[in-house]
C-alpha cells in the first residue's frame, strides 16, 4: 500500500499502542536547552535515570547574552540556569555546547549543523520550532516540559497520530523572494490554525530547488500555521549537506543509512488528508502587519481595513492588532518607519541568511540600530571567514554573539514599548520582542533593506 | 497530578481567536521556579497595566468572572510556544478547564499532562457558549469528564469527545512515566531491533 513519508517514519517508531489511538513512540534524538532545566530538576528530585544520554545534545541559547564579545552573564538567575544545565548534562554524560564552546548556538541551528538531525529519525525538543529539523525528512516536533522529562526517562513519548497535509509549491521564485516569503505566504493562506492537528509535508519543484538552509526556514515556521511538524523529503541536497558532519554516519554506516533514507519519500500515489498548492512565481517579498504570523501581505500592499471585513470576530481581532501595531488602515506598508532591525533566530540566522542580508548591507549604511545575531558559533566563524561581519560592521550593523536574542527576548534582548522592529524571527505576537514592542516579520534581505532605509522597503527597489 | 472528574464553576468567555502562549504568559517570567506560583502572571500584560494595576476591561478582572475556573475560548487558543508555564499559570489561577473549537497542539497536550482538561467542541457550540456567558455574566457551568458533558448553559447538556487515554489519565491522576516504564520490555525489544536495522543511530 502507498504511504506518505510521515506514515513511513511514524510506523517505524511505534513501540506500543495504547487506548484512544495513542501510540508510544521511540525518540531517536533529543535536543535540550536551558528551558529543559525544569525537567532535569524534577528527574533528579525523583531519583530517576536518563535512559539514553548519548541520544541527547544540549546547548545554551534562549538565555545567553549576545552582546559583542559577551563576557560573564550579568543576571545571577540566568547565570544559575546556564550553570544548572551544565551541571545536569555533566552529571548525566550528555553532550553540552555551553557558552564559550565553539559549537554553541541556537538548538535548531546546531542540530543540523552537527549532523545530529538526520532523515527518518524521530527528534523532539522542548521548543515549538523543532519542526525545523523536518527539513531533513525527519519527524520532528516540539514538546512541553513534562514530555521532555518523560523522554529523558524513557526515550519514548505517547502521541496521537496527526493527519497529514501536503503543501505543493510550484513555479520559480522571482528575484528578491526568499524561503521566508514562501512560508509567510503559506501561513497567510491556510491561517495560524490551519495546520492544527496536522503534520505538513512541503513538496513540489520550488521546495526541491531549495537549499537546506531554505528548507529549514520553511519547516521552522510550520508551528505558526498550527502544525507541530513540517517536513521535506530527503534528496541529494539533503545527503550532500549531511555527509561528513560530525554526528552523521560514516563509512559502511553512511551507505546503509543512505539506502534507508532513499526509501523515505512519500510514494507517488500516496493519499494525503488534505492538499494545498501554491505558485511561488506569484509570491512577492512579504511582511506582516498584525500580531499573528498569518497577518502577512506583499510589501506592495496596504494595511488592511477592518471595516471591510464581514466576520465580526475577525474584525475585532484586526482592530486590536492594528491598534497594537499603531498602523492606519489603507496606508501603504512600504515606507512605514521602523525603530530597529533584528536579523537572527532559528528561522533566519544561518549562513545563507546572513549572506543575503550582507548583500543588501554592502556599501550602504544602517539608518536605525540593526543587530545581526548569527545562529551558532560555526555560522559566526563561517560568516567571518567570508568577511560578512566586516560588511555588516562597516554598514553600521552590530555583529553579535550566537543565541535566540530578540526573537524571544528571554535574555533581556528586547525592544522598548512602541518600538517598531523589522525582524527575521518567527512570531509577531503582542509583547513577543518586549512589552509593547511592534514586530514586522520578513526575510533577511527585506530586514537589511529596512535597516538601510529606516523603513519597510521593497528590497527589489534597492537593486 | 491532581485527578479531575467533575467541576461546577463560573466560566469566562474569551472571544479573540489565536490567543498565543506569549499572551498567556510572557517570556520574561519563564525562568521562575515552578514553586513560585504562576497564577499572578496569567495573561499578565493584558490583565495588568504598565503601572501594575488591573485593567478593568480584561475579562478575568470583571467582578462576575473573578472566580472563573473555566474558560470558553475561540479558535486556536494556546498557539505558539511550547512553554508549559502557560498551563501552570492557568492552573495556579484556578482555571482547570478550557473549552474551545481548537487549541495549539502542544498547549493541548500540556493541559492533559498537568491535570487540566481541554475540550474541543464545534465552533458554533463554542460561540454559543461564549454568547450565553456574556449575556449572563457569572454563569456557572458543570463539566463532567466521566459523562463527557458540559451543562449549565441554555439547552440540554453538550456532549464532548475526549480520547480514552487522556480521559483515564485525568480521572485517575496517574503518573504517565510509571505507566510507560511498565512498557520497558517493549522498549528494550524495540531498541534491540533498531540496533540491527538502523545501526547508524547507535
Amino acid at each position: 500500500m502507498s504511504r506518505t513519508m510521515f506514515e513511513k517514519i511514524w510506523s517505524r517508531h511505534v513501540v506500543a499502542k495504547g487506548p484512544g489511538g495513542q501510540a508510544l513512540l521511540y525518540v531517536d534524538r533529543h535536543l535540550l536547552h536551558e528551558g529543559s532545566t525544569h525537567a532535569f530538576g524534577r528527574l533528579e528530585k525523583k531519583g530517576r535515570a536518563v535512559r539514553r544520554p548519548e541520544a541527547c545534545v544540549a546547548t545554551a541559547d534562549h538565555y545567553v547574552p549576545t552582546a559583542p564579545g559577551a563576557g560573564e552573564i550579568a543576571d545571577p538567575e540566568v547565570r544559575r540556569m546556564v550553570a544548572d544545565l551544565g551541571r545536569h548534562t555533566g552529571r548525566l554524560g550528555i553532550t553540552f555546547f555551553g557558552r564559550g564552546e565553539p559549537r554553541q548556538g541556537i538548538v535548531h541551528v546546531i542540530g543540523p549543523e552537527q549532523g545530529v538531525t538526520q532523515p527518518g529519525i524521530l527528534l523532539v525538543c522542548g521548543d515549538s520550532h523543532t519542526a525545523t529539523h523536518g527539513a531533513f525528512g525527519a519527524l520532528a516536533f516540539g514538546v512541553g516540559s513534562t514530555e521532555v522529562e518523560h523522554v529523558l526517562a524513557t526515550q519514548c513519548l505517547w502521541q496521537r497520530k496527526p493527519r497529514v497535509m501536503r503543501i505543493t509549491v510550484t513555479g520559480t521564485r522571482p528575484f528578491g523572494v526568499m524561503a521566508k516569503d514562501v512560508i509567510l505566504s503559506i501561513i497567510a493562506r491556510i491561517g495560524a490554525g490551519g495546520g492544527v492537528g496536522y503534520a505538513l509535508e512541503y513538496a513540489g519543484p520550488a521546495i526541491r530547488a531549495m537549499s537546506m538552509d531554505e528548507r529549514m526556514t520553511v519547516c521552522n515556521m510550520s508551528i505558526e500555521a498550527g502544525a507541530r511538524a513540517g517536513m521535506v523529503a530527503p534528496d541529494e541536497t539533503t545527503f550532500a549537506y549531511l555527509e561528513g558532519r560530525p554526528f552523521a554516519p560514516r563509512g559502511d554506516l553512511w551507505g546503509r543509512a543512505l539506502a534507508h533514507w532513499r526509501t523515505l519519500p512519500s510514494d507517488p500515489d500516496a493519499i494525503f488528508d488534505q492538499e494545498i498548492a501554491l505558485d511561488s512565481a506569484l509570491i512577492a517579498p512579504t511582511v506582516t502587519w498584525g500580531t499573528s504570523p498569518q497577518d502577512a501581505l506583499p510589501i506592495t500592499g496596504r494595511v488592511p481595513d477592518p471595516a471591510a471585513v464581514g466576520d465580526p470576530a475577525r474584525r475585532a481581532s484586526m482592530e486590536r492588532a492594528l491598534a497594537y501595531m499603531g498602523l492606519i488602515p489603507g496606508a501603504p506598508l512600504a515606507g512605514t518607519a521602523v525603530s530597529r532591525v533584528f536579523i537572527g533566530s532559528c528561522t533566519n540566522s544561518r549562513l545563507e541568511d546572513l549572506r543575503a542580508a550582507a548583500g543588501i548591507a554592502r556599501g550602504r549604511r544602517a539608518a536605525v540600530p540593526a543587530w545581526v545575531v548569527p545562529g551558532s558559533g560555526a555560522v559566526k566563524r563561517a560568516a567571518e571567514a567570508e568577511g560578512l561581519d566586516r560588511i555588516f560592521t562597516e554598514a553600521g550593523f552590530e555583529w553579535r554573539e550566537p543565541g535566540c536574542s530578540m526573537c524571544v527576548g528571554m535574555n533581556g534582548d528586547t525592544a522598548a514599548a512602541g518600538e517598531r522592529v523589522a525582524s527575521t524571527s518567527n512570531r509577531n505576537f503582542e509583547g513577543r520582542q518586549g512589552r509593547g514592542a511592534r514586530t514586522h516579520l520578513m526575510s533577511p534581505s527585506m530586514a537589511a533593506a529596512a535597516a538601510v532605509t529606516g523603513r519597510l522597503t521593497d528590497v527589489r527597489t534597492l537593486g | 497530578m491532581e485527578p479531575f472528574a467533575r467541576l461546577t464553576a463560573v466560566a469566562a468567555p474569551m472571544d479573540l481567536p489565536n490567543i498565543d502562549t506569549d499572551r498567556i504568559i510572557p517570556a520574561r517570567f519563564l525562568r521562575r521556579p515552578r514553586e513560585s506560583g504562576f497564577g499572578p502572571l496569567l495573561f499578565h500584560d493584558v490583565r495588568f497595566g504598565a503601572d501594575g494595576g488591573e485593567r478593568a476591561d480584561f475579562v478575568l478582572n470583571r467582578p462576575a468572572y473573578r472566580e472563573a475556573r473555566i474558560l470558553v475560548t475561540a479558535e486556536n487558543f494556546g498557539c505558539g510556544s511550547s512553554r508549559e508555564m502557560a498551563v501552570w499559570a492557568l492552573l495556579d489561577h484556578g482555571i482547570r478547564v478550557v473549552i474551545g473549537p481548537s487549541f495549539g497542539d502542544i498547549f493541548f497536550e500540556n493541559c492533559f499532562k498537568n491535570g487540566a482538561l481541554a475540550i474541543v467542541v464545534p465552533g458554533e457550540t463554542a460561540s454559543g457558549l461564549r454568547d450565553a456567558l456574556a449575556a449572563r455574566p457569572g454563569t456557572r457551568l458543570t463539566v463532567d469528564l466521566e459523562a463527557q458533558t458540559i451543562a449549565g448553559a441554555d439547552g440540554p447538556p453538550i456532549r464532548f469527545e475526549v480520547d480514552a487515554f487522556r480521559k483515564h489519565g485525568l480521572l485517575t491522576g496517574r503518573d504517565e512515566l510509571a505507566l510507560t516504564l511498565e512498557q520497558l520490555p517493549a522498549i528494550e525489544a524495540f531498541e534491540a531491533r533498531r540496533r540491527v536495522e538502523m545501526p547508524w543511530l547507535g
